[in-house]
Parts: structure tokens; sequence; C-alpha cells
């Protein structure tokens, strides 16, 4: 009840908080892609006069006419220590600096091969029955050649192998089809959502109790480990499940090295292709790596079995352990402040 | 000088285009002989691509990294665009643009041949498969060192085509190395050693698996631009049509029919008895969705190989070997080897390389030692298991590996024009298709 109480309170105070800001404002914006993004935003701005949220409370959401659907828990504005160091911890988590962040609702689950496939193919989303004009302007995946599970399982596991611009473009599909805007959560978001509230994110049972590793997530079909049906494991204090490992996620971030001062929703906005900042670890990774402050950055290997040029900007073949998940500011940017969410710019490969 | 394609073409019509410099090729070409094998080779090699899609200027962007001192001088396909974004891409590229000097751009069905004309010592062949028999022909015959993508053929003449083709590139001593990747992976290069060594003891049966998604689906008619003819509209969605591709058993699961003839030293199976069909609308293409055939190899070995191309369905991509003392799994993370009783036997410990970089730097290695690789005669022996799988689904018989490789049913249109009227035959009918 106390806890519930200064959520509120911290969302209030927050709205005062900056908004995030873009080195790169000036960047010219695709007018055409722009059009779509105003279109999906004056659908959300309709969506929510009809249905208010209080920012303070979780929510279940089903995919319009779909069986498939995903939890938000609430995520309070407050301030925190990103970052670690001395003993454990890896240079690039340091130096630790102080965030400021406002609230959001992120995804209590990673999003999974059930969602994920319908983005993918769009006779699985029921959308070649029934077209819809917001959805048909959106870029798609292209059909991979590969299998893009490895036959780890689709049904309730997380969806993996996926490249930051589709998880981008994933974000601006379900904006599209709920009426909430989502995006990839910026990597001090992520790290503060993970932390929830305690310095590691981990209950008294420890790490077992919350995360899938290499040291846990062997199966009889899978020798080396594998990814696990999501929420298997108990959440952190703050609802989320697999925070800590079963698959890495993707962030919002450029992966770069942190500075001392304080910050107020920071976002790296990404001007290369590589690296981009993963988070959590996963079923692949030794339990040391598996924390809330362990930061992995993204390369082109991840990528190796694309004999195709350009390589796809869709697929990360060599990635079976990376997915993500997604967060929903309380209050709803701008168009631009979407389109650039939705848009890095850079999702193709150097050649 | 490099001059753009765009640029050459800019004040000619496509069709002169094509005839001016189809013309000056002829006149480099009677320069040959190009490069001689059996001695080492230091000067630039020159390289052709027969097919700019994504596939094509993939194998150009490893042959061009795979060697400082290649170019890439002559490129081919079947439409100016194509062509043109290919050649803007390579370009555009840090490492190798600087030697991507394509003097010679054809577009067209016999594009394959000016390329091949234009002076060149080494071709890529990654034209839709139909095309590859011709191709490849063209390209021994002209003394061209070869990189040919997988599989090599539609149809078993084409792959008899491909047979004598493979024996006079060896009789040529050039070099040639084909797209079966996995050959060219050295996870599974051990793997296969492992078995070939006796680690799972005799063989018993082979379960390999392709399920996956459809990979170019057919676009509705309604797309199609006005005027296109029916050849052109076939090979721009060339993944649908059998002429094209060889059906989803052919052009996809055949990687896994190389690995089945691979553990087998590359002896033949004696039969197969298959079944298939298309569960979801073909939208005017005429493949099936799903396969599974059932091969009987010597000594009663068995070996069960099933593709599916459907969205939502069970997905993976699996290789279980199966023999008296373990299985060698293939696809389950690691490949590795586990005894009856579950115990993991061996594991595939170390750093896997980029197999389709391996490819080319093989090839242009073996080049410029004067010891030109050309032994992978499984282009035509791995296509043909593949292709008498799908045929024994087609036809709902059984037939023997002698059947397949005689087969007189040939499935490339005549005339082979652009704008030639070609009605797709429909779905294969089992019990009534002949092959």
């Amino acid at each position: 009840m106390t806890l519930r109480l200064c959520v509120i309170l911290a969302m209030v105070a927050s709205a005062m908080a900056e908004t995030v800001s873009f080195p790169q404002q000036g960047d010219k914006l695709n007018p055409k892609e722009l059009a779509a993004v105003e279109a999906i935003r004056a659908h959300i701005v309709a969506q929510e006069k009809g249905t208010p949220r209080a920012p303070s409370e979780g929510y279940k959401v089903t995919i319009p006419n779909t069986t498939v659907g995903y939890g938000m828990a609430p995520i309070p504005a407050g301030e925190f220590v990103m970052g670690a160091s001395g003993p454990g911890a890896k240079p690039d988590e340091g130096p630790p600096h102080t965030v400021k962040l406002d609230p959001f609702w992120m995804q209590t689950h990673e999003v999974t091969w059930d969602a994920y496939l319908m983005f993918m193919f769009a006779d699985q989303a029921g959308e070649r029955d029934r077209p819809l004009a917001l959805v048909d302007a959106l870029s798609r995946p292209t059909a991979p050649h590969l299998e893009m599970s490895f036959g780890r399982g689709n049904n309730g596991f997380p969806a993996i192998s996926m490249t930051q611009h589709a998880a981008n473009k994933f974000a601006q599909w379900l904006s599209a089809r709920t009426g909430e805007y989502y995006r990839l959560p910026t990597e001090a978001e992520w790290e503060y959502a993970c932390r929830a509230g305690a310095p590691n994110g981990v209950g008294p049972g420890g790490q077992d109790d919350h995360a899938w590793h290499a040291g846990n997530s062997t199966t009889a079909a899978f020798a080396d480990g594998t990814y696990h049906p999501i929420g298997t494991k108990k959440p952190n204090a703050w609802g989320l499940y697999d925070m800590l490992g079963n698959v890495m996620e993707w962030t919002l971030d450029q992966y770069a090295p942190y500075t001392a001062e304080r910050k107020e929703n920071p976002w790296v906005r990404a001007t290369d292709p590589y690296p981009h900042a993963v988070r959590g670890g996963s079923w692949n990774d030794e339990a040391a790596r598996v924390t809330c402050t362990a930061r992995v950055a993204s390369e082109a290997s991840w990528k190796r079995q694309d004999p195709q040029l350009p390589k796809s900007i869709w697929y990360m073949t060599d990635a079976q352990w990376l997915g993500f998940r997604l967060v929903r500011p309380a209050t709803l940017p701008s168009a631009e402040d979407m389109y650039r969410a939705w848009n890095s710019g850079v999702e193709e490969d150097p050649y | 000088m490099a001059t753009t394609p765009k640029s050459s073409a800019n004040t000619m019509e496509r069709r002169d285009f094509i005839k001016k410099t189809g013309t000056a090729a002829g006149v480099i070409a009677a320069g040959f002989p190009g490069i001689i094998s059996g001695q080492t080779v230091t000067n630039a090699l020159k390289v052709g691509l027969v097919g700019c899609g994504g596939r094509g200027s993939g194998a150009a962007a490893q042959a061009l990294n795979a060697d400082p001192n290649t170019e890439l001088t002559a490129v081919a396909d079947i439409d100016e665009a194509i062509v043109e974004r290919a050649a803007t891409r390579l370009r555009g590229s840090e490492r190798f643009g600087a030697r991507v000097k394509i003097d010679h751009a054809f577009f067209g069905i016999d594009a394959y041949d000016k390329v091949i004309n234009s002076g060149v010592d080494v071709l890529l062949l990654a034209a839709p498969p139909g095309f590859r028999p011709q191709h490849l022909t063209a390209a021994v015959n002209a003394n061209k060192h070869v990189f040919a993508e997988k599989p090599c053929a539609t149809d078993s003449p084409g792959v008899r085509e491909v047979m004598a083709a493979l024996k006079l590139a060896q009789a040529k001593n050039l070099a040639l190395v084909s797209g079966f990747c996995w050959r060219y992976n050295n996870m599974v290069q051990e793997a296969i050693a492992q078995v070939h060594n006796g680690a799972i003891g005799r063989l018993v049966s082979h379960y390999s698996t392709y399920y996956t998604n459809p990979v170019k689906p057919m676009p509705p008619e309604s797309e199609r631009p006005a005027g296109m003819g029916d050849i052109e509209w076939q090979i721009r969605n060339w993944y649908n049509f059998t002429w094209l591709s060889g059906d989803s058993l052919v052009e996809q699961a055949v990687h896994n029919a190389d690995k089945i003839m691979w553990i087998m030293k590359d002896q033949p199976p004696i039969s197969v008895v298959a079944v298939g069909g298309r569960a979801v609308p073909a939208n005017g293409g005429n493949i099936y969705d799903h396969f599974e055939a059932n091969y009987l190899f010597p000594n009663g070995y068995r070996v069960f190989l099933a593709n599916r191309q459907m969205t939502g369905t069970y997905n993976a991509t699996h290789d279980y070997v199966m023999g008296t003392e373990g299985t060698l799994l293939l696809g389950s993370g690691r490949p590795r080897i586990e005894t009856p009783d579950g115990q993991v036997k061996w594991q595939f410990e170390g750093e896997e390389y980029d197999m389709y970089q391996r490819e080319h730097d093989v090839l242009f290695g073996s080049i410029r030692s004067g010891k030109p690789k050309n032994d992978d005669m499984n282009l035509a022996t791995s296509t043909l298991l593949a292709l008498m799988g799908r045929d024994a689904a087609y036809s709902g018989q059984q037939l023997t590996w002698e059947q397949s490789l005689n087969s007189e049913v040939s499935l490339l249109p005549q005339p082979l024009e652009l704008n030639a009227r070609h009605e797709a035959p429909g779905l294969p009918i089992p019990g009534r298709t002949k092959v």
C-alpha cells in the first residue's frame, strides 16, 4: 500500500521532468513514414480519450481479434544509481551515475513467438481477412529462409533472432494494432526496471529463483541449454519476469561508455548499426553475467549465417539467445519522438 | 575505367545497349586464354556475376573479400534495374567497392553468355536453379573457373548436363566450388568425420527435417505489371515454379539432402518412396508446401527427409543420424553425439567459421595456388537425391536412383524468352503425374 502511494506521488512529480533529448534532431524525416506515425498517434490519442489508464496500475492487453495477450506492469518515476563498480563489475559498467526517469509501463514478460509470428506473417494476425489501413502502411519482416526458432519451440516461448530494427518495427506494429504507444526501453529504463528498487533485482531466494542461465537451462533436447517458456521463474519486485536470463533483451540505445554526470531520461541515439546495448544475459551466459548491470554490445557476427547482400535488416541468424520486451511511456510523446524510436536509421549492416 | 550500367545505357535503348556491349565483349574474349592452371597465379582475377539478387550479390561480396586482387568486371540479370541495384550496393562497400569495376552489364535471358565471353576468369552462377545447367555448361566450355550455387538443376536432364560439365571441368583442371555450404562448415565437417570414424557404430537410420516458413510466397496476379510476359513474371517469382526452383524439397531441403549424401560418402540410395502436397493455396505457383521422402540405402539403411513451408506450424531444421552405438544430433545447438543411454560422447568445441566466406576463400586460394579445387561432384548427386524424392511424391511411385537419373522429363519451357507465353502446369497429382 505504501509502495503504491509512493509510486503515484512519484508519477505526479515526474510530469515536470525533461523529455528525451535528440542529439540528431536535424535529421530528415521520411514524409511517408512520418505520415504513418502521425496516423498511429492519432489512433492512440483517440483510444486514450476513451479509456484513460491510471499510470500506477498494471493491466492486461489482448491484441484485438487475436487470442494473444501480455501483461503491463507500472514502473514508477524515480532516481537510481546506474551501473556498477568494484569486484564482479566489468569496466563498461562504470562509472556509476545517477539517472532520473519518468514513469512508464513495461511488458511483464519477454515478447513471445505467439505475438512475434503475427508480426512476421499477416495471415497469422488475421490481417488478410480483416485488413487494417494503419497496419498496411507499415514495413514487415521479409520471409526468412532459415527457421528462426531453430527448433527451440514457439508456443509460449520468447521470440529470438530478430534485429533491433525488427524489434522497433514490432513496437510500431503493436502500437497500431492496440492503440497504445510502445517502444524498446532505453538502457537506463531497462536497468531501473530490472533492479526494481533492489540493488540486483534478486529476492532472498537468489538468482536461480529468477533466471535461466547457462548453469540451469539444459533440457533433454538441448544439452547445451536453451530458452524456456516465459514466466516459469519468479518475477522481480515490480512483477517483471525473466529480466535476468532466458533471452537477452534489446534496448533502444547505442552501446557507449558511461559518463559520470547525472542524467535525466537518457537515450543514447544510435548513429551506427553496431553496437547497440543488449541487457539481462541469457540461457547461454554464465550466471555471473546474468545481472542487472551487465552490458552486451551487439556485433555484426550475429548475422554470420546470412549469405545475402544486403544482409537482412530483420534477422540475427546467429543470436539464438536474443529477444526483447517493450515499454509504454506514461506520457504520450510527440509524433517525431515516436518516429525516432521506431526508425533508428542505421538498420543496414556495413559491408 | 569502371562505367556504371546506368550511365552507359542512358543514351540508348536497352536492346541496343545489349547488342553494342555484346560486340565489344566479343572482341575482348578473342584475347582468351586467361588463367592457366598448374602454376601459381598472381595477376588480378576478373569475376563475372550471373544473377544479381541477394544471394548473387552476397557471393560477389564474398569473392571480393576472399582475395585482395579480385575485380568484379561483368554482371548479368534479366533486368537493368536489378543489375543497377546490385552494382550500386557493391560499389558502396568500404572494403572492396574500389574493385567493383563493372565494364559490362548485360540484361536478358542470354546475358549470361555475354558475361562469360567478356574476358572474366571466374564465374559466379547465382541465377534461379533452372538455368544452372545451361550456365554451368557454357562457363566450363569457355574454360572459366566457377562458383555454382545449389541446387544445380530442376529436372533429371539438367542433372545429367551438370554431371557432364563437372567431369569436363575436372578434365580441364578448372576450379569448381558448389554452394553446398555445409561442406565448408568446420562444425559439421567435424561431426560427420566422427560418423565416418565409427563414433556411432553401424548406421541404422537418419531423420532429417527442414520445417520452415514459406520462403518467397507468390504475390497475387493483380500485382503483375501490365504487359509483363509469362516467363518474366515466373522468373521474378521463381521460387514458386518447379521449372525454376525445383520446388521446396530441391531448393531448400537440398541442404539436408547434401548432408545425407555426405554421410553416405556420396554413394547413392537404391530407391525412394515419398508423399507430398499443398495445403495452403498456391496463388498461381505450382510448388508443394510439404514433402516426406523415405530413402532406402544399401544394407537396409533408411533415411527420412521431411520438409514443410507453412506459417504457424512447428518449425525446426534437424538431423538425427542414428547408429548402433549412438546418435549424431545436428541443429540443436552445437553438434553432438549421444550414446543410447543419453550420455554426451562427443560435442563440437571451438569457433564456427563463416561457411559462405570459406567457400570463396577455398575457391580463390585454389586458383592462386595453381591447384584448382574441383571435387564438388555432390553438386549433381545431392541435387538428384532431393529431386528423386520430389518426383516420387509428384508421381506417387517408388523410384530407383537409376530411374530418376535417366528420366527424360524436361521442365524447361520452350522457347525460353521473357515475353513468351507459358502457362505453368498445375500442381502435380500423385498417381497421374509422370516423372
